[in-house]
């Protein structure tokens, strides 16, 4: 009786509580929201837009301290000065060439997984081709540091098929290769999803009217797939380019990330490095635009 | 049978890179040239008996807990929320809440590392954590989010109808049908925090984890081998959480994995 006694009270709170909140469902959602979102504003979303407001402050170079007034500084410079130009064409021509090359690898994985394995075996590759991306990806840049090294396992194979020596070692090429295994993973799956989609009796069909394998797939199955290809493409193209840690362990050219890195850190003009910033931002947005009339939101 | 092989190949390309850092852990020279020449284990126990190793450690468990707590709070909170709601902006809500895996993850970096500059917030541990809390969330949120999707309304409404009020509907309905998606959840946000170094490398000041020792002493040749080690350490640890959470999301849900892959590499671009 005691027990139950002293239980009554916090079952009446708990019971009025809960009728409160049934009769006032927008209790219930500020309760529920109002903390996350909170926590989005303030951390998050406030330090976007701080981080928006530096890229128009400047740095005053005597003192080297941080002006806040509004000025075009940082992207005149960014716009006059070649090296940032160059940094920037580089950036983006080299996710450009990560993310074809990932589509092009991915093709067989995908069109393996999707049309030719039994179900059973799908699994099993669908398991590989994800389980890498949990490995470390500081672990995984690291391997090919090893690999790429003068007297590594890429040189050794190189090598063995007597073609000579091949001396990738720190360079864009070592970028490039070391960024395709990065992301392939993250491009093979909408691939694969829209290859699974793909129903067989539009091939059939395409095949039984005479059309050579060739022209199935470029008239039938890459139009179809297309919005999947675009979905991967993402990817590939945009973690390239906001990387900093890749060109800098197996490069030797700078990329935007590492002009944003060094700017926040060790030449301390956090402004410049806020308005480069924009640029992978606005590089994406207009890339997102694009990949959305392909259809890749739908195929994700 | 083209597409076979290669496929085949292709795999096998994802797959060496792993082999090889696991097997120059045992290398007994500190030189990287290939193939390796003898083999040892005496690495292990120098990783073991490193004084950063021993730092980094403690501080990176003690980070992906608090992380994974906070995540489960705000996380779960918001797919309660944007499920159970509609309400003015619930889109811009949910798309909020991906942002920091959307966007290039030195951008989550840089503006945090602004803002904690500005306000002269001491850099530590502190300082890591919301970070990590802040990418960590959309994780739990995923999940619990696709987990209430797939549950039955009426579960709910049934268990009003019989007089429960809405916490006991809560402790006794809904928190077991959401439990495994939680506990995915949890495990997945402690995996992508105990990894992540792009935010961490902004936030952390002179804080040293396990990430960030890797990250500074690989540029090293005489701490390779102790790298080396800690990789296979990292590799080890990680597919452990990865696994079970990938056994309680229900198996076979290739492109849940995906979305969490991804999630996983909102540190790296």
């Amino acid at each position: 009786m005691a027990a139950i006694a002293r239980e009554q009270p916090n079952a009446d709170t708990r019971s009025r509580s809960s009728a409160f909140l049934f009769r006032h469902p927008r209790g219930k959602l500020a309760l529920t929201l109002g903390a996350p979102l909170t926590w989005f504003l303030v951390v998050y979303i406030g330090s976007l837009l701080f981080l928006l407001a530096n890229a128009f402050w400047s740095l005053d170079v005597l003192t080297s301290e941080v002006v806040r007034g509004f000025s075009l500084n940082n992207f005149q410079t960014l716009w006059e000065n070649g090296v940032y130009r160059t940094i920037t064409v580089r950036t983006i021509g080299i996710a450009a060439a990560v993310m074809l090359a990932d589509v092009f690898l991915s093709f067989p994985l995908a069109y393996y997984a999707a049309r030719l394995a039994s179900p059973k075996a799908r699994n099993a590759v669908l398991v590989a081709i994800v389980l890498p991306l949990w490995a470390n990806y500081l672990v995984r840049i690291f391997a090919w540091k090893i690999m790429l090294t003068p007297n590594g396992f890429v040189n050794w194979l190189v090598e063995l098929t007597g073609l000579g020596s091949l001396q990738l070692g720190r360079s864009n090429w070592a970028v490039w290769l070391t960024f395709v295994y990065l992301w392939l993973p993250f491009t093979v799956l909408p691939i694969y999803a829209a290859l699974d989609r793909l129903p067989s009796s539009l091939l059939e069909a395409s095949s039984d009217l005479g059309a050579k394998d060739s022209k199935t797939f470029w008239k039938i199955t890459f139009p179809l797939i297309l919005p999947g290809i675009a979905a991967g493409s993402i990817f590939a193209f945009a973690l390239t380019l906001g990387d900093y840690i890749t060109p800098e362990i197996v490069g030797n050219t700078q990329f935007i990330g590492n002009v944003i890195y060094d700017n926040v850190g060790v030449a301390g003009n956090t402004p410049l490095a806020a308005a480069f910033a924009l640029v992978p931002i606005v590089v994406m947005a207009v890339y997102l635009l694009g990949a959305k009339r392909l259809g890749a939101f739908d195929a994700l | 049978m083209l597409v076979k092989v290669s496929a085949a190949l292709i795999l096998v390309f994802l797959y060496v890179p792993l082999v090889i850092v696991v097997m120059y852990a045992f290398n007994d020279s500190i030189g990287q040239s290939w193939p390796i020449q003898e083999y040892t284990t005496k690495w292990f126990s120098a990783a073991w008996n490193n004084d950063q190793v021993r730092e980094a450690l403690p501080n990176s468990l003690v980070v992906a807990i608090v992380a994974t707590l906070l995540a489960l709070l705000l996380g779960s909170l918001a797919a309660f929320a944007v499920h159970r709601f509609r309400f003015f902006g619930r889109n811009t809500v949910s798309f909020l809440l991906v942002l920091p895996i959307a966007l290039p993850g030195i951008i989550t970096a840089i503006a945090l590392n602004t803002t904690i500059n500005n306000f002269q917030i001491p850099f530590g541990l502190q300082t890591i954590f919301i970070g990590h809390a802040t990418f960590c969330i959309v994780v739990v949120y995923n999940n619990v989010i696709a987990r209430l999707r797939r549950t039955s309304p009426s579960i709910v409404e049934a268990s009003m109808d019989l007089g429960a009020d809405g916490w006991q509907t809560f402790r006794y309905v809904t928190f077991p049908a959401i439990r495994t998606a939680l506990v995915a959840g949890a495990l997945l946000a402690f995996a992508l925090s105990f990894d992540e170094i792009v935010v961490t490398n902004f936030t952390a000041g002179s804080t040293l984890t396990i990430p960030k020792f890797i990250y500074s002493n690989m540029r090293l040749p005489r701490n390779r081998p102790i790298v080396n080690v800690v990789a296979v350490a990292v590799i080890l640890i990680m597919f452990i959480p990865v696994y079970i959470a990938q056994r309680m999301a229900g198996g076979s849900d290739v492109k849940d994995a995906a979305a969490k892959a991804q999630a996983a590499e909102a540190g790296a671009p």
